[in-house]
């Protein structure tokens, strides 16, 4: 690059100018990359955390997309499945976000399980919940307190280790028997009511023919993050912003890197001329391509990624290899197919341009 | 190393038909001279010049260098541009310098080029760009040189490789009638020392005391008064 490097250093204005371009692009993406990670886990950690693989739905009409609000399952259902080979445990989970009083009132969604489940975190029995750490800071309770949901008094008897959030509410589990008697979803005629069957199964499981035999619709504990009304609002949009920006970046690089060549076809005609190969021209102009790119690059995701670790708490973020080191690397592998296809058109400059004046 | 042109053609087309920018030339320079090429404009002589540096292949006839062909008609670009690289120098009509690039640096990019470090040719750089009087300027960029010293960075860039052969484009154009003498005078004499054969496009048969030879070049070809000195 011993051209390039020169180059780089002797219209260094213009190349700070497109590389701030690049530092603040990365760092717009890379915040957002962790802000949609961070409202993810907020909306669905606590369904993507449950100890089981899959959640058997209802859906109103065959063939609709799963959804919480909608889903109800009866206990014929999950005796169903608990019969299906290969499904180990088909344990029924109901899901209601409610209104729950304690010091304050604030919303919460209650996980109500079987005790005796996988499900249930230690410590639960009929008449007592068991709230997440941020949810009885949220409340001004602790254990041994009382909580008030729907007008039925509990009494906590546990903190969760993890602070599982649903549709941005902390988690309070109690007991299926009690998660129906808070008038959740009633109680039907053909016995116990839940929102979904939580199955634990070992891959041999036919869930298609299953599904069709029981009149469900599973998916696995990560596609069911879709279900939840919350998420796919946040992601979709938050995804296409990113999509638009990582585009938006490659599109400026390229439009960068092609008015440059095309400002460059002189000394190009003249490195030809004196003996510099094509090849040798295309690698140094993506090289610097390159260079402007990790650079900026690099400082933009830097500085969101230490802003976001700074601040901590204070926004629904998640750093991590996934949503720093991912984007950046797609913005970089995005940016050099710009630059590359700005530098191309080196390979048609002639070298007998040289001997015009200029 | 004799630069030899046997009985080159060029022909360009244009429009409908052909246009014959060179018919049938032959001439020898032999190493350590300078050959002055005089014309009229359009007569073909930057024609000629390209077809010698292999920055377009003849339509017939061949260029050889110490007797080995070295482009014919179907000679490859990436062969032409090795053959540039490694045995002929070039100087254009105006220098070319590239913008970022100090004037000692101009010459030692020839050496990164053929894949060389740079230390390994900066001391005959630096002798080069004294030998042109440019010793006080080596580190300076294009835009802080005049239009003569950057004349005279390009013949010293064009000389760094030791090529077989210097091919000079109208490097006197820009300059005033003495410069002129003085670049002229500059490549005849670098020719002789470092042995190579100089083929050198003028309009301007005053600035030519210098040369060893001259050819007169009229409609592509080369007119029969050749006059050695
Ligand atoms: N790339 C090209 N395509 C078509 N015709 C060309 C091309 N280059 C030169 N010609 C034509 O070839 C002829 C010779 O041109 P050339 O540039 O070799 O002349 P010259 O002797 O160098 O003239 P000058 O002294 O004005 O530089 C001219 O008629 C010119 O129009
Ligand atoms: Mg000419």
């Amino acid at each position: 690059m011993f051209v390039a490097l020169r180059d780089l250093r002797h219209a260094r204005g213009r190349f700070a100018l497109v590389t701030t371009v690049v530092v603040m692009v990365a760092l717009l993406v890379t915040f957002l990359s962790m802000l949609t990670a961070g409202l993810a886990r907020a909306s669905t950690s606590a369904i993507t955390d449950l100890p089981v693989d899959h959640l058997a739905f209802t859906t109103s009409e065959e063939g609709a997309d799963p959804d919480v609000t909608s889903s109800r399952v009866t206990e014929t259902e999950w005796e169903a499945w608990a019969k299906e080979p290969g499904v180990s445990a088909a344990d029924p989970l109901g899901i209601v976000t409610t209104r729950a009083t304690a010091e304050t009132t604030t919303a919460v969604t209650t996980f109500g399980v079987d005790p005796g489940s996988a499900l249930a975190p230690a410590g639960l029995a009929d008449g007592e919940v068991v709230l997440t750490a941020g949810a009885a800071d949220d409340l001004g309770i602790d254990v041994g307190g009382e909580l008030i949901l729907d007008g039925e008094a509990f009494q906590v008897s546990a903190l969760a280790e993890e602070d599982l959030e649903y549709s941005h509410t902390p988690v309070v589990w109690m007991s299926l028997a009690d998660w129906q008697a808070i008038g959740a979803r009633g109680v039907a005629d053909d016995g116990s009511v839940a929102t979904v069957v939580a199955l634990t199964t070992d891959g041999s499981v036919d869930l298609a023919a299953a599904d069709a035999a029981i009149g469900t619709t599973t998916v696995s504990t990560h596609d069911a993050r879709a279900a939840v009304s919350s998420f796919t609002a946040e992601n979709t949009s938050l995804t296409t912003m990113q999509g638009f920006l990582m585009a938006i970046s490659a599109l400026v690089v390229g439009a960068f890197f092609t008015v440059w060549t095309i400002g460059r076809q002189g000394d190009i005609a003249v490195l030809k001329a004196l003996g510099a190969p094509t090849g040798y021209l295309l690698l140094d102009a993506v090289g610097q391509a390159a260079l402007l790119l990790v650079g900026g690059v690099a400082v933009g995701t830097g500085i969101a990624a230490g802003a976001a670790t700074l601040l901590g708490g204070a926004l629904p973020v998640l750093v991590s290899p996934a949503t720093t080191l991912v984007p950046a690397a797609a913005l970089v592998v995005l940016g050099l197919l710009g630059a590359g296809a700005a530098v191309m058109r080196i390979t048609r400059t002639d070298p007998h341009a040289a001997l015009a004046s200029r | 190393m004799d630069l030899r042109l046997d009985d080159i053609r060029l022909v360009y087309p244009d429009g409908e038909g052909t246009l014959t920018a060179v018919d049938g030339v032959s001439l020898r320079v032999p190493s350590g001279t300078t050959t002055a090429l005089l014309g009229p404009s359009g007569a073909g002589k930057s024609s000629l010049l390209a077809v010698a540096a292999g920055l377009t292949r003849p339509s017939e006839g061949q260029v050889r260098i110490g007797g080995e062909v070295v482009l014919t008609p179907t000679t490859s670009d990436p062969d032409a541009t090795r053959l540039r690289l490694d045995r002929i120098g070039l100087v254009f009509q105006q220098p070319q310098l590239i913008g970022s690039l100090t004037a000692l640096e101009q010459l030692e990019l020839q050496a990164h080029l053929r894949g060389k470090r740079r230390s390994t040719v900066r001391a005959h750089a630096l002798e080069l760009l004294d030998a042109v009087g440019l010793g006080e300027q080596a580190h300076k960029r294009p835009a802080t040189l005049s239009g003569g010293q950057r004349q005279r960075v390009a013949i010293a860039r064009a000389l760094v490789g030791s090529p077989d052969v210097l091919l000079v484009d109208e490097p006197t154009s820009a300059l005033d009638q003495e410069r002129g003498t003085q670049v002229v005078e500059l490549l005849t004499r670098l020719g002789r020392e470092l042995d190579a054969a100089v083929l050198l496009v003028s309009h301007d048969a005053g600035t030519l005391g210098s040369v060893d030879d001259t050819a007169q070049m009229i409609d592509g070809a080369l007119s029969n008064c050749r006059s050695g000195h």
